[in-house]
């Protein structure tokens, strides 16, 4: 158990310290939009992970709110012509509004069928991302300008941008990991946990199951809107039913509810992907395996291999 | 010619039994999951894939042995089947003491195995299956044209999901099933062989799907991603009908392909959808499905 | 940069001897599917094609290091794109060759342009990349939607198929294809007496081929590609309305389509194409040893990468560098091409390589004397018909 409600243990300021160093030499060395990719897939696996991992809520339908959120995103810098951090916003608070829609629908069900209710909203908004007019159908939202960043600072180069990028990713899964180790959090693990205790303790279960869906939806779509910026793009990818599936991989590889787990899936992945692209359809059975693998003996993945040898909650 | 609102009613006609041989898939597909799910516990999201293995084991009994398409109606549900144990055995029975979502996640990913396996092999552009002779051909209904094959899919899979739901629901065997659904360690004390009864139950299950995929094999190209966007509507299919009610799962499924028919008339963009729709609306008013008991 | 470009112009004035005795570094991406619906059509036969192009300019004799790399975009425009951005910015690719999916072509144009390399696109069918979206570094090679429609198209209408339905994927690609043939048709004297959106991809066209059955139109047009075309081939042909006397129309279709789904059911149809592996000696020659290598005969797209490939090669060498991607791409607009499979190309202002294209029909059974002997030439369609004519604004060579 964390028994932490404020401050931050020592040994999780010392990582995240690090892996801020990490992150902002990182560009210098490695390509800086590959970063950017990985940055913006572990905000959304954090995002998913709090309701997976600390809300104990499969959701398979996460795919929703990151890609509605790039397409709005997406819209509102190529269309309106709102800066980055305005489009970026408006991402995040539509992603905050369907999560709202269809969360307060869903967490009336619970295991499976909160699975399924997810799964089928995240289909229709699918279906809307290929029918309404202003999403390019197929073709999704292509060319996104880089615009200056509150209409001053150029974003045209990668560095910049890739700066901008790190301050909003970064900053999201400080405030997930603030928000795991509040008293909401707690409230949260109690739930997970026993479901009816909770309710006989008087908490109304149901108003924070509500309240945890949508913070998580909100994070996926910001991490979907600022993706949209970094790759000038939004597309249906984005909203398929096989990228709820991919965040719900990085997560499960990296660790349910830990800290750490969700970055390290995302970067593997990720990583995974790019560098194996070569090699066509295998990619496909790579991941398989690494599902199966990772259901059949790596349950609490890798971070939680980790937190386990150390005896420390990663 | 095309009128628009007042649609003939021949061509009404004709599409609502389209939408009942769609249904016949949906019913046969649906229904391995449900008996599965019933059982097991496990939302198997393999199904598609393992539905896509029987026409591809259909294909290969034709083009590496010869075997033609009666034996392989036979044979492909049978090797589906005993590949289906084998994963069974190896992997999904490790995981019966943990959270469902565990066995979602692990067929999942086994889904991803088997369909970029074959999609290595075998190319994505399909392989051809011809119809059998003996069914090539049709009729003439009067409102369509019926080819005999499909008049046949509707005939094939009524007779399997009736023959399913009888020996489930009518049988010692079936009573035995349905008593380890409810209590396993009672009837494993009864002598009855709990472990041997859920295997074969997976395998049951894997060979329906696989029943389906041979069916599908002649009307659709024989190809590695037949399955994959399949999986999630044969789900929706289950869960409106009720999570582990076999006469739920048959019927739904019909149901769903006629409903499905329908939209294709009046709406054909939103044909692909009309079936989440459905299954957002049923879960919010009757959780437990059309069919479901109340959990 | 800018010192590169200088000195890459230098050397175009000095001709191709300095550039010999210097020897000029090529990188080439082919970016294409290789794992999903176009794996077939381009995948790794366009990578050989590639690589046959290489051989067959004797690159190596005159001075210029081809280096060839490839990898799989899914279909999916980010993915297409980041790969793109990386092959730029990191390994230093000059060219990016097939991407096929109109999606993804479009999203490549556009950091090609901004990259300064050259996109030599074969396997997508957007007019856009010359038209809505054009670039001055595109080269858009094989054929587009517009092509298509003006040979099956036009063919079909001419023959007598007046009324026309369509089956149009319910997406970008799908309802620019029947624009197209829309357009054409009625050009033609036809009208078109009904459509209907299928939900891409699908299985099951049944229900959609009633509702053109009931519409009593002569042609049904297939405004879809891939293995969604042959499914509704399959199926028109269960539901005998074929034999009923509606003819199908597919617009998007390839040889590897035709061989998937054999003479029996394909027979009969007309298809535009820019290259049928059947043609000439020339062709035949080529294609043996494409099939010698790949196991398969080559499609158009495949077919275009190759002469495509020879092309930028000319032009690289001719301006002595591939560093400069508009500098290659206005050369290529300057030049005049001819190889064993497209014969004479010239490439257009706006980047749209002209050259003909046939209309064939699938061979019947009987008349089909091998696994791959699929089309009757039924004729050809010169370029300047065949394409759409270039649009000022997009006209490269007069800015």
């Amino acid at each position: 158990m964390v028994p932490e409600t404020t401050g931050m243990p020592k040994l999780h300021m010392a990582i995240f310290a690090i892996l801020f160093v990490f992150l902002v030499a990182l560009p210098f060395f490695v390509y800086p939009i590959f970063a950017m990719k990985v940055m913006c897939f572990a905000l959304f696996a954090a995002a998913l992970n709090l309701l997976l991992g600390f809300g104990g809520l499969l959701s398979f339908g996460h795919a929703a709110y990151f890609g509605g959120a790039s397409y709005v995103a997406a819209h509102a810098a190529k269309v309106w012509g709102l800066t980055p951090e305005l489009a970026v916003l408006c991402g995040t608070a539509a992603a905050a509004f369907l999560g709202l829609v269809i969360g307060s629908l869903a967490v009336r069900r619970q295991g499976i069928y909160f699975a399924m209710v997810t799964l089928a909203f995240a289909q229709m908004v699918y279906f809307l991302a290929l029918q309404l007019p202003f999403t390019g159908g197929e073709d999704g939202i292509q060319s996104v300008p880089r615009n200056p960043l509150f209409g001053v600072f150029s974003m045209e180069t990668n560095i910049p941008l890739y700066f901008f990028v790190l301050a909003v990713t970064f900053g999201g899964i400080l405030f997930i990991y603030r928000i795991v180790h509040s008293p909401f959090g707690q409230v949260l693990k109690a739930i997970r946990e026993n479901e009816p205790r909770a309710i006989s303790l008087g908490y109304d279960v149901n108003r924070y199951k509500l309240m945890v869906f949508v913070l998580s939806a909100t994070f996926a779509g910001l991490a979907g809107a600022t993706k949209s910026q970094v790759f000038q793009l939004a597309s249906l990818t984005d909203v398929h039913w096989s990228m709820s599936g991919e965040v719900v991989l990085m997560t499960l590889l990296g660790g349910m509810g830990t800290i750490f787990g969700p970055l390290a899936g995302a970067a593997i992945v990720v990583t995974m992907q790019n560098y194996l692209a070569t090699f066509g359809a295998w990619v496909t059975v790579i991941q398989g395996v690494i599902f199966v693998l990772g259901v059949l003996l790596f349950r609490e993945g890798l971070i939680g291999v980790l937190a386990r040898w150390f005896k420390r909650p990663l | 010619m095309f009128e628009l609102l007042g649609i003939p009613p021949q061509v009404l006609l004709g599409q609502l039994l389209l939408g009942l041989i769609n249904g016949s898939f949906y019913a046969v597909l649906s229904l391995g999951l449900a008996v599965i799910f019933g059982l097991l516990n496990i939302i198997n999201f393999a199904h598609g894939a393992l539905y896509m293995m029987g026409a591809f084991v259909a294909w290969m009994l034709l083009n590496y042995l010869g075997i033609g398409y009666w034996w392989a109606l036979i044979l492909a549900p049978l090797i589906t089947g005993a590949f289906g144990i084998l994963l069974e055995r190896t992997m999904l029975s490790r995981l019966y003491h943990l959270d469902h979502l565990y066995g979602l996640l692990l067929t999942f990913g086994l889904a991803l195995i088997i369909q970029g396996l074959f999609r290595n092999y075998y190319g994505i552009s399909g392989l051809p299956y011809r119809i059998p002779d003996l069914l090539s051909g049709g009729n003439n209904l009067g409102f369509m044209f019926l080819p005999n094959y499909r008049a046949w899919v509707v005939v094939a899979s009524a007779a399997i999901c009736f023959g399913t739901w009888f020996m489930i629901e009518k049988t010692r065997l079936g009573a035995y099933l349905r008593a380890a659904t409810e209590n396993p360690v009672l009837v494993g004390a009864f002598g009855i062989n709990v472990p041997l009864l859920i295997m074969l139950t997976y395998g049951f299950g894997v060979a329906l799907a696989g029943f389906a995929g041979v069916l599908a094999a002649p009307i659709y190209s024989v190809n590695p991603n037949m399955g994959a966007d399949l999986i999630i509507v044969v789900f929706a299919v289950v869960v409106i009908g009720g999570m582990g009610s076999i006469m739920g799962a048959i019927l739904t499924g019909y149901m769903l392909g006629l409903v499905e028919g329908l939209t294709r008339v009046f709406y054909p963009e939103g044909s692909a959808v009309v079936i989440f729709v459905i299954m957002a609306i049923v879960l919010l008013i009757k959780p437990e499905g059309l069919f479901g008991r109340a959990a | 940069m800018l010192r590169k470009i200088a000195f890459g112009t230098v050397l175009g004035a000095l001709g191709a001897t300095t550039a010999l005795a210097q020897g000029i570094d090529v990188k080439l991406g082919v970016l294409n599917d290789r794992s999903g619906v176009y794996a077939d059509l381009s995948g790794e036969g366009s990578v050989v094609a590639a690589r046959m192009a290489v051989e067959d300019f004797k690159a190596a004799d005159k001075g210029l290091n081809v280096e060839i790399i490839s990898a799989d975009h899914q279909n999916k425009p980010d993915i297409g794109s980041n790969i793109a951005r990386q092959w730029y910015d990191q390994d230093g690719v000059n060219a990016i060759l097939d991407v096929p999916t109109s999606s993804v072509a479009l999203a490549v144009a556009d950091i090609t342009a901004e990259k300064n390399g050259v996109l030599i696109d074969s396997g997508a069918g957007s007019t856009a990349l010359t038209r809505e979206q054009c670039r001055p570094t595109t080269i858009h090679w094989t054929y587009d939607t517009a092509a298509l429609a003006t040979g099956t198209g036009a063919a079909m209408t001419n023959a007598g198929g007046k009324k026309w339905f369509f089956l149009t994927a319910d997406y970008a690609f799908g309802h620019s294809l029947e624009e197209n043939t829309a357009a054409v048709v009625k050009e033609n004297g036809g009208e078109v007496v009904g459509q209907v959106n299928v939900p891409f991809p699908a299985q099951d066209f049944s229900s959609f081929l009633l509702q053109a059955q009931g519409s009593g139109a002569d042609v049904i047009g297939l405004a879809n590609a891939g293995g969604d075309t042959v499914n509704a081939i399959k199926q028109a042909s269960e539901f005998g309305i074929t034999q009923a006397g509606q003819k199908l129309a597919a617009l998007l279709f390839f040889v590897t389509d035709v061989h998937a789904l054999g003479a029996q059911t394909a027979q009969g149809l007309s298809l535009t194409e820019a290259f049928y592996w059947d043609q000439n000696d020339g062709t035949r020659e080529w294609s043996k040893r494409f099939f010698d290598t790949h196991g398969a005969q080559p499609t158009m797209v495949q077919a275009g990468v190759y002469s495509g490939t020879m092309a930028y090669l000319a032009a690289v060498e001719a301006v002595g560098s591939a560093e400069d991607g508009k500098a290659v791409a206005a050369k290529m607009k300057e030049m005049e091409f001819e190889d064993a499979l497209f014969g004479k190309v010239k490439v257009r202002g706006d980047g749209r390589a002209l050259h003909d294209m046939y209309l064939f029909e699938v061979k019947s059974p009987d008349q089909s004397e091998g696994e791959w002997d699929l089309y009757n030439e039924i004729s050809k369609i010169s370029g300047e018909e065949a394409f759409l004519p270039m649009l000022d604004e997009c006209d490269f060579t007069k800015m």
